[in-house]
């Protein structure tokens, strides 16, 4: 890989943080096959929440000391930071779970705590961002033009400390080309993502549905694709920017819904992974309003920043019975462990929490979802 | 046998060889408490790759197995270097940050031809491996 004299000079920094994350970059952009290094708008940063990195990744993030160039995001971390003893997180988790965050804060990045930070800052076509959240990456691919791999925490951190990111993958246009062609008709799209994604791998799929979808079910559909597949990328005829950029396979996969999902008693309804737009929360309420009062629990997740400026719809949500949380999921919080079978309207979700929080989940859209939590 | 390969995570070890000829997942493979590997499908099911060189293909399994590795080095039980056929984001980015040589791709059929009790030097700073074999 071609470094610049200034490069060059960081891979001999006095600064160990600086120079480690110089290494991190390097190695990538040399096993990956890149040419050069670019720069970047944005960083997000994933894999934060205690429950992951535990102690070693603690304590390793407590040792950096320098500060990042580009505007640094974080993803969800394991509670909501001010309604944690209402979720059930204890002392210990919340003690260290702050640690994670002020070590971050340190650096110079955000406290966003979100999956969804182009809600927060909406990147354009064409920037160049390193983005860890699977979600928010395939979402910047697809849905906006910005061009992102799938980083992982600490290469999405080495880059916002650098300010720049190997150019290979997704980064450059060729590699952005739909390989596979699939038709999907009469599905949810959060579930249709979810089988995509189990057909497709980590290919990136060009996708006909029977209607127009919203930028939310767009969002849906690619957060349960990535983390069913793997793809960081997926265009939807004459919906996403790039869909007419390249040739079109030809072969066509049909897919249908076959049967029914198996079932189980839900004692927890969750919605909002990724995050809930102020839209989607608009409509729980429209649908809280029909349905009444819930008597089951029911969590709604979205960020602080959103959460903020719809204050007032909260507010309004919350008088239904319903608990809405920031900075934090039903997938990355242990909190849902002490659920059994857990209702989602994400296939994100739906692919995670039994892996994750071993907890069962059965998927519905969210109109079902709130019809069953005031059954 | 001196081996030219491709410097991944600087720096420079010595050790016995233990050699995996299946793909390796930090995460679930190995206990991060001993450096014993777990995961009963493996070739070396059973063994520890604690203070050795260990060789393997390449990685797989979730990105959390970055911090397996750094885990591992604070416990004192993580390999003192490591030569794999092809690196990947999640092991490489693990061995950086736990400062564990890392190299890959020896050239020639090199990767095969190091065998579990070989004495391996990585001089990953130089890009070059020593493998002493007994035959």
């Amino acid at each position: 890989m071609h470094l610049t004299k200034d490069e060059e000079k960081l891979l001999e920094s006095e600064n160990e943080t600086v120079r480690k994350c110089m290494e991190i970059l390097v190695a990538l952009g040399e096993i990956y096959g890149a040419e050069r290094l670019v720069e970047i708008k944005s960083a997000q940063i994933s894999g934060i929440s205690y429950g992951n990195i535990g102690d070693a990744g603690l304590e390793w993030l407590e040792t950096l000391n320098a500060k990042v160039v580009v505007k640094s995001y974080v993803n969800p971390a394991g509670m909501d930071i001010e309604k944690w003893q209402e979720m059930g997180i204890d002392e210990g988790f919340y003690e260290k779970q702050m640690r994670v965050l002020s070590a971050l804060k340190r650096l110079g990045v955000e406290m966003t705590l979100t999956c969804t930070p182009y809600y927060i800052d909406t990147p354009s076509y064409g920037d160049h961002l390193a983005w860890a959240e699977s979600s928010a990456v395939i979402y910047a691919n697809s849905v906006i033009g910005a061009r992102t791999n799938r980083e992982s925490g600490i290469s999405a951190l080495a880059a916002a400390i650098v300010g720049k990111t190997p150019m290979y993958g997704l980064h450059l246009k060729e590699n952005r080309a739909p390989e596979v062609r699939i038709v999907v008709r009469g599905v949810e799209p959060a579930y249709a993502g979810y089988e995509v994604g189990k057909l497709v791998g980590a290919s990136i799929p060009f996708v006909e549905f029977d209607r127009t979808l919203s930028r939310d079910e767009l969002k849906a559909f690619g957060a349960a694709l990535a983390a069913s597949g793997g793809a960081g990328m997926f265009h939807v005829k004459e919906q996403t920017p790039e869909w007419e950029d390249f040739s079109i396979p030809e072969e066509k996969i049909e897919f249908e819904p076959d049967g029914e999902l198996r079932g189980c008693e839900p004692d927890l309804i969750a919605i909002g992974c990724p995050h809930l737009s102020p839209e989607e929360l608009k409509e729980i309420h429209y649908l809280l309003k029909r349905h009444g009062r819930v008597k089951r629990e029911v969590w709604l997740f979205t960020s602080r920043s959103v959460m903020k400026e719809h204050a007032e719809l909260v507010e309004k949500i919350r008088s239904f019975g319903v608990r809405v949380f920031a900075d934090t999921c039903m997938v990355v919080s242990p909190a849902s462990e002490r659920f059994e079978c857990v209702m989602v309207n994400s296939g994100k979700a739906f692919e995670y929490l039994p892996k994750l929080r071993g907890v069962k989940a059965i998927f519905g859209s969210v109109e079902e979802c709130i019809r069953r939590a005031a059954e | 046998m001196k081996l030219r390969v491709r410097s991944i995570s600087r720096g420079r070890a010595e050790g016995y060889a233990i050699v995996s000829k299946k793909p390796v997942s930090f995460l679930g493979d190995v206990n991060p408490e001993t450096g014993v590997i777990v995961d009963s499908s493996s070739d070396i099911y059973g063994e520890s790759i604690a203070g050795k060189i260990f060789v393997f293909p390449e990685g797989r399994g979730s990105t959390v197995g970055t911090y397996i590795l750094l885990r591992m080095k604070k416990n004192g039980c993580a390999p003192a270097g490591i030569v794999m056929e092809k690196s990947e984001a999640i092991v490489a980015v693990g061995a950086i940050i736990a400062e564990i040589p890392l190299v890959d791709m020896p050239e020639a059929d090199g990767f095969d031809m190091i065998q579990s009790g070989n004495f391996v030097r990585i001089n990953a700073d130089e890009g070059w491996i020593e493998v002493e074999r007994e035959d």
